[in-house]
């Protein structure tokens, strides 16, 4: 089987390494891999609509000096017309040298993988993985606080759908010295299966808090994620908690000098306007080195040195 | 009633007592036209109460089947009235077309024809996963 990447799990830390040391080279000369790619196909096959991810992966392969393909909604592929995933990427794999693929079924890319003649990236799969995401934030990490180990990391927000707090917790958890400090509601703890199978199951040090401001001097990494009006069952208990999870100015007062905030954007409102011109915001950062790690991946999955 | 000993077939053993007729249905033994025998609740010193199934012929049997559903049967195949083989069981680490997915989200609930594929994710919990989506299909021990 060609060698794709659908969970951030199939790579190892020393894989992982590899590529978050690619993509540190890229950024540092960015022109030395500007025609790497040359004569090389990316399709972009985006079953629901994205903007960053897709643009993120299309300015990576242009930047290789490659050339993208593709459709951004389901509704220009023959996907409309009921066509499989199977039988798609059969066809669009006679056609380009790897794929990244978003749908909203959890698994499609990993079908697509299977039928593949070529790799398959999965650029997010409904609710259940989207490893790229996972690899921006671990370059992000290890670029603003110069490692991936030794970590007090807070995750606040939406720990209950929210995708790309699970695969980070699984990807972190492979570290030593590691410690999870999970803030949100008590409606959207995390899933049982991430406390039992990863965090117990694994030894690993975690806490869990309501209590975003009594922690904060704690971290070293704050994770914000989005608290949604419709993951509560009521209004009343929206209203009592969306603001305990808006990072302000005045709350960052306790935090470390050198913490990292981090957010997988878009933001709406959890982090003020006013926290971007911190020098602890990390995320519009993380958005950029989102694209110089999928450059890394490109290569990696295309064989290019 | 008498149940005949078996001169070549197959005994399942040690079946939980109640679920041999899951194991009927599941391994198809009605499509069979030899005899087949289910003795229910029979007295067992080790499980008290057990279930067992006599296949009156030798034929292929789906063991990951049979692991998946009660790893602690007992497998006895009989060819010339000797025990020939006898097989313990053990949750299988893969599973096909045994399990549904119930996620309403994952691709074979639109994809009807992918195969429905379970892999065991942790044996001391007997916790299966779907490959597609991770979905938890806890084994019932």
């Amino acid at each position: 089987m060609t060698k794709s990447l659908i969970d951030i799990l199939d790579l190892s830390t020393g894989e992982i390494d590899e590529l978050i040391e690619t993509a540190n080279r890229i950024i540092e000369n960015p022109q030395a891999y500007a025609h790497k790619c040359e004569g090389k196909k990316l399709a972009t096959l985006f079953f629901e609509p994205s903007t960053r991810t897709r643009l993120s992966f299309e300015a990576a392969m242009y930047e290789l000096g490659g050339h993208v393909l593709g459709f951004s909604e389901a509704a220009s592929s023959s996907a409309s017309k009921g066509e499989s995933v199977s039988d798609t990427v059969r066809v669009v794999s006679g056609y380009a040298d790897i794929i990244a693929m978003r749908h909203p079924k959890e698994g499609a890319p990993m079908v697509a993988s299977m039928k593949s003649l070529v790799p398959v990236i999965n650029a997010g799969d409904g609710g259940h993985n989207h490893p790229t995401q996972t690899l921006t934030d671990l370059l992000t990490i290890r670029r603003k606080m110069g490692r991936l180990d030794h970590l007090t990391v807070g995750l606040c927000g939406d720990l209950k759908f929210g995708r790309t707090v699970h695969s980070l917790i699984g990807a972190l958890s492979r570290y030593e010295g590691i410690r999870f400090v999970l803030i949100s509601p008590q409606e959207l703890t995390i899933p049982d299966y991430i406390r039992e199978e990863v965090l117990e199951d694994g030894h690993q040090d975690y806490v869990e808090t309501t209590d975003l401001e009594a922690v904060m001097p704690e971290l070293d990494i704050l994770y914000m994620t989005r608290v949604q009006r419709e993951r509560f069952f009521n209004e009343a208990d929206y209203i009592r908690l969306k603001d305990s999870y808006i990072l302000t100015r005045e709350k960052l007062d306790s935090a470390k000098k050198d913490m990292c905030i981090l957010h997988p954007l878009p933001r709406v409102n959890e982090i003020s306007v006013d926290v971007d011109e911190d020098s602890r915001a990390g995320y519009f950062d993380q958005a950029l080195y989102g694209k110089y790690i999928r450059m890394a991946l490109i290569l990696k999955l295309l064989g290019v040195e | 009633m008498i149940v005949n000993p078996i001169t070549d077939g197959i005994v399942l053993d040690h079946i939980k007592a109640g679920r041999a007729m899951e194991l009927y249905q599941v391994l198809n033994l009605g499509a069979l036209q030899c005899p087949v025998a289910i003795i229910k609740n029979a007295d067992s010193k080790k499980m008290g109460r057990k279930d067992i199934i006599k296949i009156f012929e030798v034929i292929d049997l789906d063991l990951d089947v049979l692991g998946y559903i009660d790893p602690g049967i007992t497998v006895s195949i009989i060819k010339n009235g000797e025990l020939v083989k006898r097989h313990g069981l053990e949750l299988p680490e893969r599973v096909t077309n045994v399990i549904r997915c119930r996620n309403p989200r994952c691709i074979t609930s639109v994809e009807q024809e992918l195969p429905q594929v379970f892999k065991l994710t942790n044996r001391e919990k007997g916790i299966y996963r779907c490959i597609y989506c991770d979905t938890q299909a806890k084994h019932s021990k």
